[in-house]
């Protein structure tokens, strides 16, 4: 059965431009102890459908229209998003880890203090008792010297290790959910493997749910299970990791892997097929599919009927999409 | 490819050295320096993408700007054209600057906001005297198109225009003066992952039809592979491996480029599954105080107590692959 259940998700934003339709009707489910990624460029509406989730969206001028978020047999989206019920859930049975631990971190409290904020509040303890905590959990996220680093102060952590105390309080509450948005995004590549190796560990050991949102193919490629890929607002193609990769059926998704070069590839072997265009405006969406105008797959039925729901394609695979795209 | 006479090349940058001092107090008294980059030799041949790559702080920008004489260096000569551009006086280095072109990484920041696009595209025209004022219009209607912009833009200032766009007005603003060389200092990383491709593609065309050679640096090593004949791997301010870029991916010999490799996740869930991973221990020392001896060994695995004690240097192991390593 599924831990957490979104439905229907629609997240609006009134800007002085007009109506953005941030996220426009998103479902997806996260199961237990799954790695799972949330995959889309820029502006699609994946880190909008999370914070959403967690009813972090700032009200106005955003505000969630419609849909469910069924957490426990609770919906989230009932709850005041600083009310009581919201506060027992956030921070603790669903956590987040956000891409720049430079700003997600607060300067001016230490190290120690931040990571004991949350035990204190959520799992009760005394003071003394977080502490020790805070010094195992970050020696279980390897930071070196624990003991003494739990007293320094962000700007004494590199980028990777701020990344890590980052980690140590996504886990510190033994959440049920771990939502990672852009997670490696501003380090390195060799400390960004360092970090999704860790997580994944973690995740495995502690038996965690892990949502990784990224615009990185290859990372969820490497360690998610599930894949759901977004564009303009919505989700149009969904499927276990071998199938999306593999198999992928929806233009878009088609489009995407056939732009990225692939290391290994033999240099001048094949030229990029790039997608061409860009994506719509949110302001003003087309009424039929928002790929039409970038897609070379479309038939007549895309220009006059609305953005296809999404159907079965194979087991588990659902596209949005009209059109059947046999084979990569 | 070792019977090229040093005719064929373009660039020839030997010993290169930037350090940049670090000054405390009053008097700015010189406590240090920051070895930006440590004795750098390469060469880039005519018509050919030499790929340089690294993670942040490697030196690799740094690089590229000595090139362009943006900094003057240490030490070192960097020799284009036949001349030692290193040595020639700030107020002559003009004319010499006009056959390099540089193309950088944010499409928002290195573009003027309040200057129109065919402007920002026609100034170096006219900062070199290439141009009449009738000329001038002429020379930016043909760069738009060039770079497939639509020159009924040009009035337009650079927040009209998408990344991808304004990234093709400074593609046009490089090759204003036909530039024999360009340096290239990660101009995909800002952009979209479906746009990237476009700009791939582009750089790739206007190498073939215009007969550019590129300095390209990028921290991605999938997207230096795909574009580049040649590519240099530099880790704190050195040049670890230097090979043909199949050859790189193909017989790594580097431990370091080992990891690099294997640090990068690939689209492709099944090929991921049987990958080795090579995770490296700790982080990338600081340039200030570089270890002694080769600059990886402490986080190598291959390393024993001579690679504490000298320098290796960069020696060519067979058919222009070159190494800085004694255990390889």
């Amino acid at each position: 059965m599924a831990l957490l259940e979104v439905e229907g998700l629609k997240t609006y934003f009134h800007t002085e431009y007009g109506l953005v339709k941030a996220v426009d009707g998103v479902s997806f489910q996260v199961n237990r102890g799954e790695i799972l990624g949330l995959v889309g460029e820029s502006g699609c509406g994946k880190s909008v459908s999370i914070l959403s989730v967690m009813q972090l969206i700032p009200i106005p001028p955003g505000e969630i229209v419609a849909g469910k978020v069924m957490f426990d047999g609770q919906d989230l989206v009932k709850y005041e998003p600083n009310g009581r019920e919201m506060r027992a859930i956030r921070g603790s049975k669903i956590t987040m880890i956000f891409q720049e631990p430079m700003t997600s971190l607060n300067p001016v409290l230490t190290i120690s203090r931040q990571l004991t904020e949350s035990l204190e509040l959520h799992l009760d303890m005394d003071r003394e008792a977080a502490k020790e905590r805070a010094i195992e959990l970050l020696k279980m996220v390897g930071v070196p010297d624990a003991a003494r680093r739990v007293d320094d102060y962000p700007h004494q952590f590199s980028g990777g290790m701020r990344q890590r105390v980052m980690i140590a309080m996504a886990i510190s509450c033994n959440p049920m959910i771990i939502f990672a948005d852009e997670p490696t995004t501003a380090v390195d590549v060799t400390t960004q493997a360092q970090l999704l190796e860790l997580m994944k560990d973690l995740v495995t050991r502690l038996d965690t749910s892990l949502v990784i949102v990224t615009h990185n193919l290859g990372v969820v490629a490497r360690y998610a299970q599930r894949i759901y890929v977004m564009y303009a607002g919505r989700i149009i193609e969904s499927g276990l990791s071998e199938d999306i990769f593999e198999h992928p059926r929806h233009p878009y998704t088609i489009g995407l892997l056939n732009s990225v070069p692939k290391l290994g590839e033999r240099h001048g072997a094949r030229k990029l097929v790039p997608i061409e265009g860009l994506p719509p405006n949110l302001i003003q969406m087309p009424p039929t599919c928002a790929f039409l105008a970038r897609c070379t797959h479309k038939v007549k039925r895309c220009q006059t009927e609305p953005w296809p729901a999404m159907r079965a394609v194979g087991d588990q695979h659902y596209i949005s999409c009209f059109v059947d795209i046999k084979g990569k | 490819m070792m019977n090229v006479s040093q005719n064929d090349e373009i660039l020839q940058v030997k010993d290169l050295k930037m350090y940049f001092p670090i000054t405390r107090g009053l008097l700015r008294r010189k406590v240090g320096d920051i070895k930006a980059v440590d004795e750098v030799t390469f060469s880039i041949k005519k018509h050919e993408t030499l790929g340089l790559v690294g993670e942040s702080g490697c030196g690799k920008t740094t690089t590229g700007r000595c090139v362009l004489r943006l900094y003057q260096p240490t030490s070192g000569s960097i020799i284009f054209d036949g001349i030692d551009i290193s040595k020639v006086p700030e107020r002559k280095i003009k004319s010499h600057r006009r056959d390099m072109g540089a193309i950088f990484q944010d499409p928002f920041g290195s573009l003027n906001p309040r200057q129109s696009a065919g402007s920002i595209v026609g100034d170096p025209l006219k900062v070199h005297n290439m141009a009449s004022d009738a000329e001038l219009k002429d020379r930016v209607i043909e760069l738009f198109r060039i770079v497939g912009l639509d020159p009924s833009m040009m009035d337009r200032v650079p927040h009209e225009f998408s990344g991808g766009q304004r990234q093709r007005i400074g593609i046009a603003r490089a090759l204003a003066c036909s530039p024999s060389l360009i340096i290239c200092d990660e101009p995909i990383s800002a952009l979209d992952v479906s746009i990237q491709a476009q700009i791939i593609n582009l750089l790739e065309e206007l190498q073939e039809k215009l007969g550019l050679t590129y300095l390209f640096i990028a921290h991605d090593l999938a997207v230096v592979q795909h574009i580049s004949d040649r590519v240099a791997v530099m880790y704190l301010g050195r040049i670890m491996e230097l090979t043909d870029s199949t050859e790189l991916y193909e017989n790594p010999l580097h431990p370091y480029t080992k990891a690099l490799l294997s640090a990068i996740p690939i689209p492709d869930p099944v090929a991921e599954r049987t990958r080795t991973r090579i995770v490296l221990k700790g982080e990338v020392p600081s340039p200030v105080n570089p270890p002694s001896g080769c600059h990886f060994h402490p986080r190598c695995s291959l390393a024993i107590k001579e690679c504490a004690q000298v320098r290796p240097p960069l020696r060519d192991v067979g058919n222009g692959h070159y190494v800085s390593c004694i255990r390889v």
